[in-house]
């Protein structure tokens, strides 16, 4: 690992504003320092915020607020997030390992880098990694790359579970930028590509997520998180579905479905959703959703069984949100 | 010197060292305390070799650095017997002979006292989960699953 300078936030540190601009913010480094290993990121300085009051889950009339530092296990066993939002508690359940989950925290799961081969290996070239360098995986081997949204320049997936769950709840991220709290809305967080393959998210430098802010709405009764993946545990998901649902007299009161392992982002799309409202809560009509969300899917070569294998894991997502296990 | 001042407890001992901040709790274990029942695998977070309990959770400690642990209070597989005694933890292994090697056991054994503290496991799945994080090269996996379920059972 390259040496660094570091520095333990106090929450005084955070009225002075500069410090975080400069470094790479460390929370529990199962990432970051993972990448400092294998010398993909080689920051000068960074600032740990393990110390910051961000560490609770509070809950109040317009949801809960999930700090940025709590790490994924506590949020995943909280016991408002298994009683209002099962969907969150599976997806975050369904990622890494008990010991990852005990380490990794809310904000750290959000921001976690892709895992694409050639972003880790630093022999070969990469956008992301190096912008201009070019994209290894396009014509490369790219069984786990995206097949929606994605660019010329980069093919990339975003890896998080719990991420996938967060945008089909539709929460909202609070980010501490130049002293001032502003809110994003979840799916405007993350971003596709484009030729900047080098941004994953419309952040700012030094800017700090603060918490996750989940709706009232939990969708509790029918939900589902299925993850598709080479093993049945420890493993990254090669597609996965978040799928909520609200049923009134066998039609559709309200349907979100979120898909991961396709996209450089979670991939949502409000107004094909929207089509279904009032529909009848059937398979054909869950197939047709599953057709109009995917419109578009592109394989490079090894990754191509992606997009039947999503369509059917939307149906199936879907039909198991219905009926719950 | 480029270090940083971090205090915490090693297996029920004050600890305060100044350290380059970027050892690793696994290496700050293994070749500064000598304490190598913990063992390196991948150094990469994916085999659970390196897993110790910070605060009672088991973690990887190869993915994390020393620095960023001030307060926390951490134990290792030395640290879980009582002078001669084994842990009951470490008993049941030997009982239910889960183990070839015992190059995981170490890590294993921590997972499972972690699991037993959080006390989430309601069914084989996912007790099967919980210790999927802790890869074993000899595939003793029967008998180690046999194990975490017996201390999970009697704790
Ligand atoms: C072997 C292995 C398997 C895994 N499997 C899965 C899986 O199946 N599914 C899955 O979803 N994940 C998986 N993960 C990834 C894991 O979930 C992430 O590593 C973890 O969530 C990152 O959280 P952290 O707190 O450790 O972040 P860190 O490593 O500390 O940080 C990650 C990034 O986020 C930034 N950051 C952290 N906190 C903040 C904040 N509050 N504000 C602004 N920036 C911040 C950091 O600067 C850094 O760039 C796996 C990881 C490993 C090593
Ligand atoms: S897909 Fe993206 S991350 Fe992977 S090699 Fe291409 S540019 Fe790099
Ligand atoms: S050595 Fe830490 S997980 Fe393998
Ligand atoms: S007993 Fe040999 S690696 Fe598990």
């Amino acid at each position: 690992m390259k040496p660094f300078q570091y520095t333990r936030l106090s929450t005084e540190d955070l009225s002075l504003g500069t410090t975080l601009r400069d470094s790479t913010i460390l929370a529990g480094g199962t990432n970051l320092v993972d990448l400092m290993k294998y010398g993909v990121e080689e920051p000068d300085s960074l600032a740990d915020i393990g110390k910051l009051p961000y560490a609770q889950i509070e809950e109040s009339d317009k949801g809960l607020l999930l700090g940025a530092l709590v790490t994924n296990a506590d949020t995943a066993y909280h016991a408002a997030v298994k009683s209002t939002y099962p969907v969150l508690n599976k997806a975050i359940l369904a990622a890494a390992s008990s010991q990852l989950r005990n380490r990794a925290t809310n904000g750290g799961n959000l921001l976690q880098r892709t895992r694409c081969y050639y972003f880790y290996d630093t022999t070969m070239p990469c956008n992301k990694r190096e912008p201009g360098t070019g994209c290894a995986a396009i014509k490369g081997f790219n069984r786990i790359h995206a097949i929606l949204g994605t660019s010329a320049s980069c093919i990339a997936t975003h890896p998080s579970d719990m991420c996938v769950a967060l945008a089909a709840l539709e929460a909202k991220v609070h980010v501490l930028r130049k002293g001032e709290t502003i809110v994003i809305p979840f799916d405007q967080l993350h971003r596709l590509p484009g030729d900047q393959p080098e941004k994953d998210h419309n952040l700012e430098p030094g800017d700090l997520i603060t918490h996750i802010q989940l709706p009232a709405e939990g969708f509790s009764e029918h939900f589902e998180y299925l993850k598709i993946r080479d093993r049945e545990s420890y493993a990254f998901a090669l597609v996965s579905v978040a799928a909520c649902l609200k049923v009134s007299q066998g039609k559709i009161a309200d349907i979100r479905v979120a898909l991961g392992g396709v996209a450089h982002k979670p991939w949502k799309l409000k107004e094909v959703e929207k089509d279904f409202f009032g529909k009848e809560a059937s398979t054909e009509n869950f197939q047709s959703l599953a057709e109009q969300l995917i419109q578009g899917a592109q394989g490079f070569g090894t990754n191509d069984f992606k997009i039947s294998l999503v369509k059917g894991a939307i149906v199936r997502a879907l039909n198991n949100a219905l009926n719950p296990s | 010197m480029n270090t940083n001042l971090v205090h915490f407890t090693l297996n029920g001992e004050p600890v305060e060292v100044a350290i380059e901040p970027w050892t690793t709790l696994l290496d700050y274990l293994r070749y500064h305390q000598k304490l190598v029942g913990t063992k390196k695998g991948c150094d990469h977070g994916q085999c659970g070799a390196c897993t110790v309990l910070i605060d009672g959770n088991s973690v990887n400690s190869c993915l994390c650095l020393l620095v960023s642990l001030d307060g926390a209070e951490i134990t290792t597989i030395e640290g879980v017997a009582t002078a001669d005694n084994l842990s009951p933890e470490q008993q049941i292994f030997i009982e239910e002979d889960a183990y070839q090697c015992g190059f995981c056991t170490p890590g294993q054994i921590c997972s499972t006292i972690a699991m037993c503290n959080r006390g989430e496991i309601n069914s084989e799945e996912e007790l099967k989960d919980w210790m999927s994080g802790n890869l074993c090269r000899c595939a003793a996996y029967k008998n180690i699953t046999k194990a975490a379920r017996r201390i999970y059972e009697e704790s």
